[in-house]
């Protein structure tokens, strides 16, 4: 319940009895899983660390084509979630409202370029795409809205099934907010965990995305990692392993900002794997 | 079209005489304005093959506190939402001081609602909920904090203004939703269920609160409930919906008394049905010719519909029934009996009589000579 999150709050004493409580009744096979599941995923890093070395580090920063491959795919990202989040925040809360028998309908439709792959995806869209648009930057993001769709949908309808949305909405008309105040002023601030978990989807995705780029001839920072491989393999690990941490990063500062942002008005938990309705928490 | 533009015109126009006293009367203290009349003409509303309304006709005065009671699916909250404009009539008109709204938006017809549970905005405290309305109209920063504080004050929550909804009881977020409702000072006050949400003890002292403000301000309100109680309790009038129809439209104590149809009579309070022969105009109960009251069928097998307070009971040895159960009330205790297989009837006779009337017990039952309702035989 969400006052169990508001007294965890207030009173961390009884909290931090709960962690302890918990920590001696962790058993010895959980401890095993853990060190197997992190070996499989610390192994790999460490090795590259090691392959990289200092020196690979260094050179990251200053081969040709750093720089402005990162800046391209942050750019992206940003411009892959300003668009995804104007036609699907609009678009789920309207199917909430007035047409909910069409959400399995558009459940249907938003997993299809999950089930398509992107080779054939960016053929399909190379063939219809007028000619000025194509093998741009901006084709590239609004291929990557597609690709986002699944993700931003699923995330944003589940936020949007957490609370009342008829009923808020009916109330915030009664008072005489019209549809976008309605949206602005009492939707959104309630969707913020939802919100915030689409991005960390998108952000991920397009910081991470190949295919899409590399037929596209945009060369953003997975695409420049994947060329460098060929001339210097030691660059390219390093490069990689900063991709990883910068991702990472990014994600760690929208949950934090998120987090702190829901925390005030007593709402979900955002994580980065997960997000936590308010009903579940403290469950 | 045109017609339709004119309505909305005339309706605006309306409003914005509306809103000028609203604000005047956010200057000056909660202020008494004439109300509000509210009509519904001929509202027939279908969905699919069902007709949740149908030629459904209703006047509110100015200041009346009318409640639509009927069980679930009647078509009252239809009629509710129409009136509030979440909902559309596919005939009919809702008229608002003489003026049809049918084509206003909801947000713009200046009708405070209480939903029955959820409404409250969860990212803003109790003070910016209430205050949401006055903001929409563009009401200044400091003036709709006074204005909001007022009413949390009025409805006796000035302590949990800085709270945030999750952190209020059931019974304290409805009293922030009335609150927020009345802070725009609405020509309408639209109550759909607000209490039965609520467990029992909250739910009394919320209707009296509910009922004191309203008659307080004089606002125009409409109830939609399936409690009878809470209807009768604090409407001025109540309107029984069965199959999207209004049965009977009559004050508590009338509906009561003098149902105009079997159903009404059942719904309301407690009643026995008791097989008796039709005549012309009279009906044979227990052995007792009595007048019928208009409003039943004419011919055919029928029950006829007594209340356990209009019937007698006596302890008497080869008496037509035999006490199955007691049931003590308070001032009152409920008797059954069974009168034959399957007929069995409530008798109210005081504790004193009731005491020899242990189940078992052989008694007479009558029916004083008035005359009395009667309805279809059930099967």
């Amino acid at each position: 319940m969400a006052t169990v999150a508001g007294q965890r709050a207030t009173a961390p004493a009884p909290g931090a009895g709960a962690r302890r409580r918990r920590r001696r009744s962790f058993p010895a096979w959980r401890w095993v899983v853990m060190i197997v599941a992190g070996l499989y995923f610390l192994l790999p890093l460490y090795a590259a660390l090691r392959f990289a070395g200092i020196s690979g580090f260094k050179d990251v920063f200053t081969t040709p084509g750093f720089l402005p491959s990162l800046w391209l795919s942050v750019r992206l990202a940003f411009v892959t979630w300003l668009i995804t989040m104007v036609i699907m925040i609009p678009t789920t809360v309207y199917v909430h409202l007035r047409m909910p028998r069409l959400r399995r309908l558009l459940e249907t439709v938003t997993i299809l370029p999950i089930v398509i792959p992107p080779v054939v995806l960016i053929l399909g869209v190379l063939q219809i795409a007028p000619l000025a648009l194509r093998a741009t930057a901006w084709m590239l993001a609004l291929e990557y809205v597609v690709l986002a769709m699944p993700f931003a949908y699923r995330v944003l309808d589940a936020g949007l099934r957490s609370i009342e949305v008829k009923t808020l909405t009916e109330a915030s008309n009664s008072l005489g907010a019209g549809g976008l105040t309605t949206l602005w002023r009492v939707l959104l601030p309630n969707m913020r965990t939802a919100v915030t978990s689409a991005t960390i989807l998108i952000v991920a995705l397009v910081l991470g995305e190949f295919t899409m780029a590399s037929l596209d001839l945009q060369q953003t920072f997975p695409v420049w990692i994947v060329l460098f491989d060929q001339e210097n393999a030691q660059v390219s690990v390093a490069a990689s392993i900063f991709a990883l941490v910068v991702t990472w990063l990014f994600l760690m500062l929208i949950t934090v900002i998120a987090t702190r942002q829901s925390r005030r008005i007593g709402g979900g938990e955002v994580t980065i794997f997960a997000v936590a309705p308010r009903e579940t928490i403290g469950n | 079209m045109t017609a339709n533009a004119a309505n909305e015109t005339a309706a605006s126009a309306q409003r914005r005489t509306g809103q000028a006293t609203g604000v005047a009367g956010i200057a000056g203290t909660a202020g008494t304005r004439e109300g509000t009349s509210v009509s519904l003409r001929d509202l027939t509303r279908a969905f699919g093959s069902t007709r949740a309304l149908d030629q459904m006709s209703l006047d509110i005065a100015p200041g009346e506190l009318v409640a639509l009671l009927g069980p679930s699916g009647c078509g009252k909250t239809t009629a509710l939402r129409i009136v509030a404009g979440f909902e559309y009539a596919d005939s009919g008109a809702v008229l608002v001081d003489d003026l049809d709204v049918s084509g206003v938006p909801a947000s713009r017809r200046d009708m405070g609602m209480v939903f029955q549970s959820y409404s409250l905005f969860p990212n803003m405290n109790a003070l910016d909920n209430v205050a949401f309305g006055l903001r929409m109209r563009k009401v200044g920063g400091a003036g709709r904090r006074k204005r909001a504080a007022e009413l949390l004050d009025m409805v006796g929550l000035s302590a949990q203004a800085r709270q945030f909804p999750h952190q209020l009881s059931g019974g304290q977020q409805q009293r922030v939703a009335l609150a927020r409702a009345l802070a725009i000072e609405p020509r309408v006050l639209l109550l759909d269920e607000p209490l039965s949400a609520l467990d029992a003890k909250v739910r009394l002292q919320l209707r009296e609160q509910i009922r004191t403000l309203q008659q307080r301000l004089g606002t125009t309100t409409l109830f939609v409930t399936h409690d009878q109680e809470e209807a009768l309790s604090m409407a001025d009038r109540v309107g029984v919906m069965k199959d999207g129809r209004l049965e009977q439209v009559a004050d508590p104590s009338e509906l009561y008394s003098r149902p105009a149809t079997a159903f009404v009579a059942e719904f309301v309070g407690t009643m026995n049905r008791i097989p008796g022969e039709l005549g012309t105009g009279v009906v044979t109960v227990l052995g007792v010719t009595v007048d019928v009251q208009p409003g039943g069928p004419t011919s055919g097998p029928v029950d006829a519909l007594v209340r356990p307070e209009n019937l007698t009971v006596a302890v008497a040895e080869g008496g037509n029934g035999i006490v199955t159960n007691r049931t003590f009330l308070g001032s009152t205790t409920r008797v059954a009996v069974l009168l034959s297989e399957d007929t069995e009837v409530l008798v109210d006779v005081s504790p004193a009589a009731a005491a020899a009337m242990t189940p078992g017990t052989a008694v007479q039952v009558a029916l004083p000579p008035a005359p009395v309702l009667v309805a279809a035989r059930a099967s």
